[in-house]
């Protein structure tokens, strides 16, 4: 220490600043894009046949916020029934049961390969194949017996078509979560005399939860935009009753607009959410 | 005294890999012994299938004249349903190399979770247990703290007094200290010998802590290649090795 204090240093020379490099192409760029997007929202929104009061008109009708209200409840539903479906298949696919596993496999092969219009469209004819679902024994007797139709109504085909659906992506994630955890945490929680269930409620599912959860907050967020598919079996969320409105008055990108800034709002405040869930999650 | 433990020619396969080639082994409750051997020689494998975490595919492991993990009928092992071997492994407590407490626990968590949903304890009596628990080994004040803001020492501790927690009359130590920095071993071995002192603990140790061994052990068990080459008091097989291989060992660890 004492040698480097002694040892001469150079004198020190008068400061001299410090200039970055100029980036005159960025601000160029910038620029140009800068003018291209005021142009485009300009012309949007000065454009008379927008008709602006169309959409404020509707913005909070009755209709659209109890369309609002039925894409929230339909994304709630539906990834209830694919959370609770996905932690089922994660757990027969990591089964050492080769039949339980395969079937998950099975599962999951199906319900990703068909496209998700054609499993709502699947569920919603179904009773054109099976007018009927009774309770009894298989190839026995029948001990009640409902009408397809009644049962299975449009909004029970939805979140079946979106459920199913969805439990097959979820199986995968929570898959990936408990593959996640340490093997020796649930050696340790064994060792202790935790029977299987347990270990997989105590120990392991915990752990494989900041894993699960901040992709479950994505597939919550593309549910949400998801459940506009619905349409096509006349369920009345946001987008069908949107397309009622439009379909009487003809003002078909007002009412869009409406459409655009409700989903615009509810993914807002998802990814809020996910956000904060995240950041608590990650410690 | 009585037999703890008793092994009678225990086979483990690994697909075409024998790592256990017919174990023959006795444990008497209040007797400390360790399993020192090259790695490979199947040590830890023979420990872990005293609590059934690996299936045995031959021969019979007794603990307390009861089979570890299966059931004998008409000259057949049954493997017990999930339940029994919980309920087996009850008694046997087990602190493993890399620790392993549960991270999303505080360490007093740690320490409670399986009195309370195993043996159904009431709460406040676990607590107090833990505490105390916590105290012996030398943390009173992390009893709140999270595994990951303990050291290496710490957690092995805390590891020890969550298989305590139990109430276990028998101890299974894998290589506790392997993985530990080398200036926090002694804290961790202090913990183990203050057991055998102060409760007579019986206990099997598989570990490299040669001086260790020699102080506290009863017997040493020497294996290589999946079988026991010797074994006897620390003073005869450390001091006067019968057999070449564990004169090679130790000559390579001492």
């Amino acid at each position: 220490m004492t040698t480097s204090q002694q040892t001469a240093r150079p004198a020190v020379k008068a400061e001299i600043q410090a200039v970055p490099l100029r980036h005159p192409g960025r601000w160029v760029g910038a620029g140009v894009l800068g003018f291209v997007v005021i142009f485009l929202l300009q012309g949007w929104v000065a454009n008379p046949r927008m008709q602006w009061e169309v959409v404020g008109e509707y913005l909070f009708s009755p209709a659209v916020l109890s369309g609002v209200g039925t894409t929230l409840l339909l994304t709630l539903l539906a990834m209830v029934v694919g959370i609770a479906g996905g932690v089922v298949l994660a757990v027969l696919r990591m089964s050492p049961n080769p039949l339980l596993s395969s079937l998950s496999g099975f599962y999951i092969w199906i319900f990703r390969g068909v496209p998700l219009l054609v499993q709502l469209l699947f569920w919603y004819f179904l009773s054109a194949v099976v007018p009927t679902i009774g309770l009894g024994v298989p190839w026995g007797p029948t001990f009640v017996q409902f009408d397809t139709n009644m049962i299975i109504t449009q909004l029970a085909a939805a979140v079946l078509g979106l459920g199913l659906h969805e439990a097959a992506y979820m199986g995968e994630i929570v898959r990936a979560g408990i593959a996640s955890v340490d093997p020796g945490q649930t050696e340790a929680a064994h060792a202790l005399g935790l029977t299987r269930f347990q270990t997989l409620r105590k120990i392991v599912l915990p752990q494989a939860m900041r894993v699960i959860i901040p992709p479950t907050g994505n597939q919550v967020v593309s549910m949400l935009k998801t459940t506009s598919l619905v349409f096509a079996i006349a369920v009345p969320e946001l987008l069908t009753s949107i397309q009622g409105i439009y379909s009487r008055n003809f003002q078909q990108v007002p009412l869009l607009t409406v459409a655009c800034f409700w989903y615009l709002v509810a993914t807002t405040v998802m990814n809020a959410g996910q956000h904060y869930i995240e950041r608590r999650f990650s410690r | 005294m009585t037999t703890l433990i008793r092994a009678e020619g225990v086979h483990k396969r690994y697909g075409t890999l024998d790592v256990l080639k017919g174990i023959d082994l006795e444990l008497a409750e209040g007797e400390v012994l360790a399993l020192i051997g090259p790695s490979g020689s199947g040590k830890s494998t023979f420990l872990r299938c005293v609590n059934h975490l690996e299936r045995i595919d031959a021969g019979r492991l007794y603990f307390r004249d009861r089979l570890i993990g299966y059931e004998e009928r008409d000259g057949k092992a049954y493997e017990l349903p999930d339940k029994a071997i919980a309920a087996q492994r009850v008694d046997i407590g087990m602190v493993f190399q890399r620790f392993n407490l549960f991270p999303h626990m505080t360490a007093l968590e740690n320490i409670m979770m399986a009195p309370i949903m195993v043996k159904k304890e009431p709460k406040a009596e676990v607590r107090e247990r833990a505490h105390a628990l916590l105290a012996r080994v030398g943390l009173a004040d992390k009893a709140h703290s999270r595994p990951d803001q303990l050291s290496g020492g710490q957690q092995q501790r805390v590891a020890i007094a969550r298989a305590l927690a139990m109430r276990p009359g028998l101890m299974l130590f894998d290589e506790p200290t392997s993985a530990l920095d080398p200036e926090l071993v002694g804290e961790v071995l202090d913990v183990m010998r203050d057991l055998v002192r102060a409760d007579g603990m019986t206990m099997i140790i598989v570990t490299h802590e040669m001086g260790f061994a020699r102080e506290v052990c009863d017997t040493i068990v020497f294996m290589d290649g999946g079988v026991v080459v010797e074994s006897g008091p620390p003073s005869s097989l450390l001091g006067d090795p019968r057999h070449e291989r564990t004169r090679a060992f130790l000559s390579k660890v001492l």
